[in-house]
Formats: C-alpha cells, structure tokens, sequence
C-alpha cells in the first residue's frame, strides 16, 4: 500500500481522460448552434400500458459526443428507433437536425450515419457490395464517387484488406467495423452509434474512439449509446443517463461526474483525531475502522484533506479515494433504490 | 453500377466537364432510383437460394422431356388443355415448352414466386438489414416498389429458365418443325417461337398476383418462413377452391383462375378473352394487394 501511487492513480486517469476530451472536442461544441437532437415528451407505448419510454426530453448540444446510458431495457434503442424514423413515438416529439421525425426521415437521414443495435449485413455479398447496397439505397448519394467513398470508409475502419471477403465470413469484430464503415460513406453531420465497440477487442475499441475523437473533432456530433463507462467518460463531452424509460439526467460528463460523491479510505492509527478533522472539514459520513477511518469526500477535494489530516498531525499509512467516476454516477443513479422522479 | 448509369445519360460521349454538367442537371430521382433497382437485382439473382430454385425448375423440362422421349407408352390420353400439350410433345419438340409451362404452373412457378416474394420484405427484417435501408435512406415506398420490381424481374427469370430449358430439351430429344396449332391449321417455326415468348409471358403474368400477395404477407412479419409458408398455402388454397364446383361463384375471382388461359394463344387466330381476364385479375390482385403492403409498410414499426 502505497500512498503516493494511491493518490495519484485515480487522479491521473482523471486528468488524461480530461486532457483528451479537451484537445479533440472542446473546440468544436459550442451551445450557440441549434441543437442536433430535442425531443419534447417523447413517449412509446408497446401494448396498451407498458411505456418502452416516457416524456423523454433531451437536448443534443451541436458538436458534443454525447454519452447515451442507460441498464439494459431503460429505452435506450427504442429511443434511438425513434429519432431515426423506424417507429412512431405514440406522444410527443422527436426533431433531428431541425426535422421532425419520422415525417423529415427523407431530407434528414442522408445527413446522418447510424449504427443501430448491432450491425446487419447480406452474408452472401462481400463488405464492399454491402456497402454499395447501402449507398444505392440513399438518393441522395452520388453514384459516380461511389467507389472512393466506400474505399475510404473501409480504410477508416481498417476493413481495406478484407473489403471483398464475404460478409458471412467476417467476425463480429469485423461486422461492427463494417457497420461504423456504412455510416461514414458520407460525410455525416450526425452520426448515431449504438454500442460501436460491441465484440471489438481491445485494440479494435481503441481504434474506434479514436475514430470517434477525429470525427467529432472534424464537427461531426456524435450520440454514442454505450454500457461501457469508461468508454463514455473517454470519449463523450455530454451524457444522459436513462432508468426504466425515462430521462434521469443529462448534462456535460464533468459535471456527473462531480455530482458523484468520492469515498476517501485512509488508514492511520490515529482515526479518532482523523475522524475529527474530516468531520470539521464536513466530509460526509465518517466512519472509524479497525484499519483507519472511512468519508464520503463530498466537496472536500483530496489534497485538502490529506494535508489537513497531515497538519494535524495524524499518521497517515496510506490515503486512498474511490469513486468520484462516472461509474458511481451511474450507479448512484439507476441502482437499486433510485426513486425516479417525473 | 454507377458507370452504367453515367454512360447511358445522353450527352455521355461529349467531354467530361459537360457531361458532369448534364448529370447534375438531370438530378431528379430516376437515375439514383435506378441504383438501388440495380441493387435489388443483385440481391434476388446472386443468392444462392435464387440459384438452387431456377437449377430445380430448369430440370423441370429436362425430367419431363426424358420420360416422354424414353418411358412413353404412346397411348397418350388427352382432354386437360395441358395434357394436350403432353402429347404433342413426340411429335414437336417446341410442345415441351408449353408442356413444361403447364406443368410448373400451378405449383413450382408459384412456390419459388411464394419463396422470393415471402422473403422480400420479412428477410430484409428479421436480417436486421431494412433499418439500415431505411436509415439509409430508401424511403419506405420507394423500397416497396423496388421489391415488387424485383419480384417481377424473378417471375419473368423463373418463367423463362422453364421455357428456354423446355426449348433446349426439346431440341436435343424431339424433332422440330412446323408447329400444329389446337384448332389443327399449322404455323412455321418462327412464328411458334412467338407464340411461345408470349406464352412465356403470359405465364410470368398470371405470377404477378401472388407476387403482390407474397409482398404484402411479407411486410406483416419479420419471420421470412412464416412469410413464404403463407402465400405459398394460398396457392394451395386458391387450387383446392378452383377444384371444388361448390365454389363456382367464386371461381371467377381466384388469382389462378386464367391461369391456363395462355392455351388461347396457340390458335388461329388468337383468342384474347382469357388472356384479357387474366391481365385484369392479376392487375387487380396487384394493385389491391399493394395498396394493403403499402399502407403496412407506410406506418409499419420496425423494431428488428
């Protein structure tokens, strides 16, 4: 246990995953340009009473990569059905890129690339015929540039090699490859991925955030829904968090993050004095240990309690935080025994 | 794909600049609908499925052929128009062309049309692909109407893999010449050929109907089986209804019901009633049966 490395790791995942955000993204969202995604009330009922999701309000900033999570069945993908035209919403409204869908499907949906629960391909065409199949099928798309266009999407996705294998034959790495490849045959304005590093391996996901930073970096808005938090909080400028149907919050991923409360760990002979210094700096439930003492952080910020701890002269044996990610975030938000509000 | 459709706009063979210039003016959806009818026919005719399915009906007439030149006892009894065809056959190879048409009629032609137009609509769903063509986007009608173009494409295919394998056959096993007609004057060769590219068409016609059946059942499920078995059986049912007398009012409304009237145009001259009758069943089977796919497809929820 050391109590260096204790500190800084957490932090430095922190600071880089930050330093990444702002080197590609911050730049290019600005919260002047009209929003890319508003819904307002959108609700879909299956059946006469089971609402798939409820009063969705949500609000895409132009230029954000935004986070979309939520537990399996909270109405990520219907939500995601719904702004792409597939079904109607049974309340409220959907408006993408200025358009109301799914009437404006036609005149919006050249505009945007999509990835929708899983990638889908013919197996008996090779990925570059998928591909043409699916650039003849939008209107919009000029035939005579077809080939480079689905030359530099494979390369994008480092499918090149592989282009005139058949679809069948392609792992499910290589399926979700040509899938994020089908949605940047043009250049997108919105580009909606629906867990894009499903069954990539690691070196494959990196690749695809990667992907994602440049091509938000270039202004593209991105609206990722992802279960993996670490994946959001790399990449993903903005978030929303969906339970059971319903929008539990959205809003920048700094400032989740922050409302997610740290748990500080230090262990010291003295957790008495420890106790009561963290008390007087009003961390929040204190607790002593046979090891130490234990404090959910709150405001506090770690370098202040860890020299206030050492002024007043505790012995410190090591000092840990926990927590203060996204991932607490999101469990403190949809685990057990969240009350969703209207 | 998209080099076809370059070089057939006019103004193709003047210098590049003005033929982009032309192609930028002719912008309106027909060359782009092309790309994705373009796109459809590959999808129905490099499946393998598509393949296996036309190799069955193309050995229709190969069977059919060898137990007429080689199993026939020559007592050959007639009265049904298509076993009037039957024994023709020894004497004109060009008969087993109709024979074979005949014989694929009222089930195998059906059955494959069943199968592609099943599929059309339900497998693109249950592959998970009709979002991303919709996504794309190919605009709901405008990829129905692609589909029944396909369909139609595959009716003409199948119909004529029978009629030129039929041919084939016929050549090889038969002698050929001038061809008696059913009411018993004589035409050349030439002529009978035709009759029998017409003929050909008038069966990929009598398909149409329950090709648009076939579209519409596909746009209700996302389980391609599920699709197939069901126009399929309506086959079956329409044949079963047509044979029991009971039913004759109904008769006349069935999509098989002139089904064999294409016999008519092997007289001289030509009987049209039937054929007539037919064009309209099928034209109405297809509009009635397309407005229904149509108004599924327009507001349908694709959830898969």
């Amino acid at each position: 246990m050391n109590a260096s490395t204790a500190v800084r790791t957490p932090d430095r995942g922190a600071s880089s995953a930050h330093a990444a955000r702002a080197a590609h993204a911050a730049p290019s969202w600005d919260g002047e340009r009209e929003p890319v995604v508003v819904t307002r009330g959108l609700s879909k009922a299956y059946g006469r009473d089971r609402l798939a999701v409820d009063g969705l309000d949500l609000v895409v900033p132009a230029g954000s990569v935004f986070g979309f999570l939520g537990p399996n069945g909270s109405g990520k993908t219907t939500t995601i059905r719904m702004l792409m035209g597939l079904i109607s919403p049974t309340a409220g409204t959907a408006t993408v890129l200025g358009g109301t869908m799914p009437k404006a499907a036609g005149a919006i949906l050249p505009r945007v690339g999509a990835l929708i629960e899983g990638p889908a391909h013919y197996g008996f065409m090779t990925g570059r015929e998928n591909l043409a199949r699916l650039d003849a099928a939008d209107r919009t798309a000029d035939p005579a540039t077809r080939r480079e266009r689905i030359e530099e999407a494979l390369a994008r996705v480092g499918l090149a090699a592989v282009g005139d294998r058949k679809a069948r034959a392609y792992s499910l790495g290589m399926k979700q490859r040509l899938g994020i490849a089908s949605a940047l045959l043009r250049p997108r304005d919105l580009l909606v991925l629906d867990e894009p590093t499903n069954g990539l391996d690691p070196q494959g996901m990196r690749e695809i955030r990667a992907l994602i930073r440049t091509l938000a970096a270039d202004g593209t808005t991105v609206f990722l829904s992802s279960h993996l938090l670490d994946e959001i909080e790399q990449v993903c400028t903005h978030a929303a968090v969906m339970a059971r149907g319903r929008l539990v919050t959205q809003g920048t991923v700094d400032d989740l993050r922050s409302a997610a409360r740290g748990r500080l760990v230090v262990e010291t002979p003295d957790a008495g004095r420890a106790a009561v210094v963290l008390a007087e700096l009003k961390a929040g439930s204190v607790a002593t240990t046979a090891t130490g003492v234990e404090a959910e952080l709150g405001d506090v910020a770690p370098d202040v309690a860890c020299a206030a701890l050492v002024r007043a002269d505790v012995r410190v044996r090591s000092f840990t935080t926990t927590g203060g990610s996204l991932e607490d975030a999101f469990v403190a938000l949809t685990g057990e025994g969240f009350d969703v509000e209207d | 794909m998209s080099r076809t459709e370059a070089v057939t706009l006019p103004g193709a063979g003047t210098p590049q600049a003005q033929a982009a210039q032309e192609r930028a003016a002719f912008s309106v959806p027909l060359p782009r609908a092309r790309g994705l009818l373009a796109s459809e026919m590959r999808l129905v005719f490099r499946r393998p499925r598509t393949y296996a399915m036309l190799a069955f009906l193309a050995a229709v007439p190969v069977l059919l052929g060898v137990a007429l030149r080689y199993f026939t006892d020559g007592a050959g009894g007639g009265g049904d128009e298509g076993l009037e065809f039957v024994s023709q056959v020894t004497n004109n190879g060009l008969f087993l062309v109709f024979a074979s048409l005949a014989a694929t009629l009222p089930f195998f032609l059906p059955m494959t049309v069943g199968v592609v137009a099943g599929d059309a609509v339900a497998g693109e769903a249950s592959a998970g692909t009709l979002r991303y063509l919709l996504v794309a986007p190919a605009g709901r009608i405008r990829l129905l109407l692609v589909k029944y173009a396909g369909l139609v494409a595959f009716c003409l295919a199948a119909t004529f893999t029978v009629a030129l394998s039929a041919l084939a056959v016929g050549a090889v096993l038969f002698p050929m010449g001038d061809v008696p007609l059913l009411n018993g004057d004589s035409i050349p060769m030439t002529e009978a050929l035709v009759r029998a590219l017409l003929i050909a068409v008038a069966v990929a016609v009598s398909l149409l109907g329950i090709a648009a059946i076939g579209l519409f059942v596909s746009t209700l499920t996302s389980v391609p089986v599920a699709a197939m078995a069901t126009t399929v059986g309506l086959v079956i049912v329409a044949s079963i209804l047509s044979a029991i007398p009971q039913f004759h009012a109904l008769h006349p409304w069935l999509f098989t019901d002139q089904w064999m009237s294409y016999g008519d145009l092997l007289r001289d001259p030509i009987v049209t009633d039937g054929v007539v009758r037919n064009l309209e069943l099928q034209a109405a089977y297809t509009l009635v049966f397309g407005a229904a796919a149509w108004a599924r497809m327009a507001d349908r929820d694709v959830t898969c």
